[in-house]
């Protein structure tokens, strides 16, 4: 795999740790984390804050049979389910889970433009979605209301700010209107999570918008 | 707080907190300790202990994170419930005890007060050796004692807000609107904070 130039934000590390994102960005964040080593060893430190966190606080007083009912809970917890065996394929697993399969097993919805998405179910605070750009083609023109992370996981594509090739992931804000376009060769599939409807910037865009649902 | 007032005081706490660090160390190798006996021979002795010591402190952080005491007492006892089944999947050379149990707990906060799944990142492919090194351990075991006394001697105001982005449950704007401090203030504060952390961590 080439080397990944785009990483996660401390923003994001740091939420990812404390528990505080959305699902969607979530399984963003776990899917790239799977794919790059740079961030998991910072997320290592993140999480080492939260534990240094936990432990510098007064310790509560416990119920007075709590470790008794504690060992109970362990005599008579069930045994650990089973981890489900990682399929060979373009997904890390965090994403096999949510869609029950690898790439193959997508189902994919058209969108215009050539582009097809698949949202996958999360909690309703942010929405995340897979989507097939085939090569050489551009996503419409848009700008964003929230934050709208872009995992490349299949191909790249370049925008007004550079190129996003495996395993980057990009991290726009109200700031940037961009025109993503795959590069030519390879069919980018991305996974894209946000806490905001996007704001496609032309009229043809915006109906389409309201029947599927992005 | 004069010119050179920071430096000065961590100067003199230098040799005291080297000492410091050499006993939180030798705790942070005995829970490790106590991990590998629960694993290897279901010790209940060493289960003891580790809950004496973590148990109220799960209990404490959830609270803070808004979950009532009752439920905040039924969710420390499953977390250390995991602790006892999950001890096989335990490597001091990736956390320290203290670090894998805020994992638990967080993870059990966002399935009890979110009621959501909680993505977590593929595991690593195993190496040739199942059983971590213990110079690894080791060393893993002392940068977390050294972030752990940097994060007590961040100045107040840092602190404060980086216990209330683990606490509370709050993403930044949130913790802007709770503290009617700028985000911009609360971005650069959280940021030097980190900075110091990152610092100790090298």
């Amino acid at each position: 795999m080439t080397k990944i130039k785009h990483h996660l934000t401390d923003a994001l590390l740091m939420g990812y740790a404390a528990g505080t994102l959305p699902e969607a960005f979530n399984l963003v964040v776990a899917t790239h984390i799977s794919m790059c080593d740079d961030c998991r060893a910072a997320l290592a430190e993140f999480d080492a804050v939260g534990g240094e966190v936990m432990m510098a606080t007064d310790a509560a007083d416990l119920a007075e049979d709590s470790l008794a009912a504690t060992l109970d809970k362990i005599a008579n917890a069930p045994a650990a389910p089973k981890v489900r065996p990682r399929e060979s394929g373009v997904f890390p697993t965090p994403l096999q889970d949510y869609v029950n399969g690898d790439l193959s097993a997508v189902k994919w919805r058209k969108i215009g433009g050539g582009v097809s998405q698949a949202v996958l179910p999360t909690s309703k605070d942010a929405t995340v979605r897979l989507l097939h750009i085939p090569a050489g083609t551009a996503v419409p023109d848009h700008g964003h209301r929230g934050t709208e992370l872009t995992l490349v996981l299949q191909g790249a594509f370049v925008d007004e700010t550079d190129r996003f090739g495996a395993g980057d992931v990009e991290v726009a804000n109200e700031d940037l209107n961009h025109t993503p376009v795959a590069e030519p060769g390879m069919d980018c599939i991305c996974l894209a999570a946000t806490d905001a409807p996007l704001r496609f910037n032309g009229l043809m865009p915006r109906i389409v918008q309201r029947f599927v649902g992005i | 707080m004069g010119l050179y007032g920071p430096d000065q005081a961590r100067q003199s706490g230098a040799a005291g907190t080297k000492r410091l660090n050499q006993t939180d160390t030798s705790k942070r190798m005995m829970w490790v300790a106590h991990v590998v006996a629960i694993r290897d021979r279901q010790d209940r002795e060493a289960f003891a202990e580790l809950f004496a010591h973590f148990a109220p402190r799960v209990k404490s952080f959830l609270m803070k994170s808004g979950t009532s005491p009752d439920m905040a007492e039924e969710c420390a006892q499953d977390v250390m419930v995991t602790l006892w089944r999950k001890a096989a999947m335990f490597d001091p050379a990736k956390a320290s005890v203290s670090t894998w149990i805020f994992t638990i707990a967080r993870n059990r906060r966002i399935d009890i007060l979110r009621k959501q799944r909680r993505p977590e990142p593929e595991d690593l492919p195993w190496g040739p050796e199942a059983e971590p090194d213990q110079a690894d351990a080791l060393a893993l075991q002392q940068e977390t004692s050294k972030l752990g006394a940097a994060l007590a001697e961040l100045p107040e105001k840092q602190r404060t807000l980086i216990e209330k982005a683990y606490f509370g449950d709050l993403s930044h704007s949130e913790i802007a609107e709770q503290t009617g401090l700028p985000l911009g203030t609360i971005k650069s504060r959280i940021r030097l904070a980190l900075e110091r952390l990152r610092h100790v961590m090298k």
